[in-house]
């Protein structure tokens, strides 16, 4: 029986600005277990890094604020911890790898230094075990030890990706967030980066939220997905049953953009129109301005409730019904 | 990367820096011009047999010759002695008042760069200060404690610390902003360590430049004020205090005012010129 480290249930966050409040996660629930992987996919702005960063408590505070629900980690509600709490925590049981390698790291402190920086904030390792244990990890991503006093500037991008990832682990968390973590990379890269983490990932039994917008990455390292919109999460299911039996318009969509290796086609379907304002988001499904389709009630819904498809698979959609019945 | 028979060498802020400060031919010739005078005046007693208080009253205002390089002055002290031990308190007195005002510029540009709380309060004091000048302040504090050397250098040192506050504050704005930061506190540093260890060694830059050019203005500043008979008092050997004294004496005796002058205005050019290389050798640093 697999054991549930991260559960956040109903988490709203909310941007106060000028122009208005910009409700950037609304009612987000989802769960990750122990040495699982969940994608979290979505476009640009749907919310994925303010899930990310409310998951560890870094949201700008002002103008960002969380307005509801609960992020048990371990037992534990995270949102109900002190900052001195969230600091012990942050880099020991649960880490965050960010999206640009190239500004991630401190220009003027040594790679070695940087890695060492974690061991030394949350353990009593003497000097010298804390050398070795950093150099350990840097041959555990692929990189020579004798780099160790080397500079940010001197490494190339995967590399500087890859020494990221070993600043993540090397305290060996419980959980790893992976905010977009190949996206600023080429693809040749990113396919060894990807490799480096599923390798890491197995043998240090470390659970991880892999936010992405490709479903590509996805299907390389991931266990479970959710496909997030406007700040709701409208599908989470396991990659089976997300990639095979797709049952959100939007999910069915998305993968309908995306080139196929059997089919042959002169263009490629998009999803007409945008996602709406955060400060101004429409009443009932968020997503029926753009939906095929879509019925009167799906516009004055007061709220959708996620429905059970297969296992876990559910959706969040008024076209089904339990068991993935079709209502029409 | 630099690599030299298969192991790379390993560069930081400093030595690229150095790096690049080499090959400026100006700089070079300011800082050895400014390691001569420094090794002058730290070893002072050495490079001369005579003292710069004692006065000889047969010798008195003789002209350059071999006995005295840069002759005598109206006490019959010997002016190369005077000039010697002048630069160990000109530089000395440059050093504390920029050491003063970096300092505190560090301390409160940091503090108020990073908590938006105390940047209003400590940014509206910084321009009270900015706003009284610094011969002003001088004077009053030399009127209200008395004139002397101590209460020139914090004059000095108060009316130099708003520029290198307001340097420091810009610089952590714009660091504080960066996703390393962000990265240092996803892995649980927390505020003290995030100033001291991320974002300071970042914004070191323009301070060490302005700093660097500060010895220079402190320099004029201190013989200025000891020029009016603010700053240090005789028989201190101070080089605008040889100044204000070879004034009496310019038509007969041009040398007393020519070589404080020229001593002045050697090492004020080499700083300048130093701290304009310096700037940019780390420059390019800055901007990447």
């Amino acid at each position: 029986m697999e054991k549930t480290i991260l559960e956040i249930k109903d988490l709203s966050i909310e941007y106060r600005t000028d122009e208005g409040r910009a409700k950037a996660a609304n009612r987000v629930s989802l769960s990750i277990n122990e040495n699982e992987t969940l994608g979290l996919v979505g476009e640009t702005g749907a919310g994925k890094t303010t899930t990310a960063l409310g998951i560890m408590c870094l949201l700008p505070d002002p103008p960002g604020k969380v307005t509801g629900g609960e992020i048990i980690f371990q037992g534990e509600d995270l949102l109900k911890k002190s900052d001195e709490q969230m600091r012990k925590i942050r880099g020991k049981q649960i880490s965050m790898i960010f999206q640009d390698p190239m500004t991630s790291l401190n220009p003027v402190l040594t790679v070695g230094e940087q890695i060492a920086e974690v061991l030394y904030l949350h353990s009593e390792m003497s000097r010298d075990k804390v050398e070795e244990e950093a150099k350990k990890i840097l041959e555990l991503v692929g990189i020579s030890r004798d780099r160790f006093h080397e500079f940010p500037h001197q490494f190339s991008g995967g590399m500087k990706q890859r020494v990221v990832i070993a600043i993540a682990l090397v305290c060996n968390p419980a959980l790893l967030i992976a905010d977009e973590p190949t996206t600023a990379l080429d693809v040749t890269i990113q396919f060894q980066v990807l490799q480096l983490i599923n390798d890491l990932k197995q043998r240090l039994r470390t659970s991880m939220l892999l936010i992405t917008h490709d479903l590509g990455v996805v299907a390389e390292v991931c266990d479970r997905v959710a496909i997030i919109y406007a700040g709701e999460i409208v599908e989470i299911g396991s990659i089976q049953e997300i990639f095979e039996n797709t049952k959100h318009p939007y999910t069915v969509g998305l993968f309908n953009s995306i080139p196929d290796l059997d089919e042959e086609r002169d263009r490629l379907e998009g999803i007409d129109g945008l996602m709406p304002d955060p400060t101004e988001l429409p009443e009932g499904c968020k997503f029926a301005p753009r939906c095929k389709h879509c019925k009167p009630e799906c516009e004055t819904a007061q709220s959708i409730e996620p429905v059970d498809i297969a296992g876990d698979h559910k959706v969040r959609c008024l076209l089904y019904r339990a068991s993935g019945e079709v209502t029409q | 990367m630099s690599k030299r028979n298969g192991k790379a060498k390993p560069s930081g802020l400093l030595a690229e820096t150095w790096h690049r400060l080499k090959r400026n031919n100006l700089a070079i010739i300011s800082l050895v011009i400014l390691a001569v005078i420094i090794i002058l005046a730290v070893f002072a007693p050495v490079f001369t047999r005579y003292e710069y208080a004692k006065q000889d009253l047969t010798v008195l205002l003789q002209s350059p010759n071999s006995e005295h390089w840069f002759g005598t002055d109206n006490f019959g002290r010997d002016i190369y002695t005077r000039i010697l031990y002048g630069a160990r308190i000109s530089l000395m007195i440059a050093l504390v008042v920029v050491i003063m005002s970096s300092g505190l510029g560090c301390i409160f540009g940091a503090l108020a760069g990073y908590f938006k709380k105390l940047d209003l309060v400590i940014m509206r004091i910084v321009d009270v200060l900015a706003g009284i000048p610094s011969l002003l302040l001088a004077i009053v504090l030399a009127a209200s404690f008395g004139a002397g050397t101590r209460n020139m250098i914090i004059a000095l040192g108060i009316s130099y610390a708003p520029a290198c506050i307001r340097i420091v504050r810009s610089s952590v704005l714009g660091i504080r902003e960066q996703e390393f930061i962000e990265a240092a506190v996803s892995i649980g540093a927390d505020n003290s360590r995030i100033i001291l260890r991320h974002i300071l060694p970042n914004a070191l830059s323009p301070i060490i430049v302005q700093s660097t050019l500060n010895i220079a203005r402190a320099l004029i500043s201190s013989s200025t004020l000891s020029f009016l008979g603010l700053g240090v008092q005789p028989p201190s050997p101070e080089w605008g205090a040889m100044l204000a004294t070879g004034r009496n004496y310019i038509q007969q005796y041009p040398y007393m005012v020519i070589v404080p002058g020229l001593a002045i205005f050697v090492t004020t050019y080499a700083l300048n010129l130093f701290g304009d290389g310096l700037r940019d050798a780390l420059d390019p640093r800055l901007k990447s």
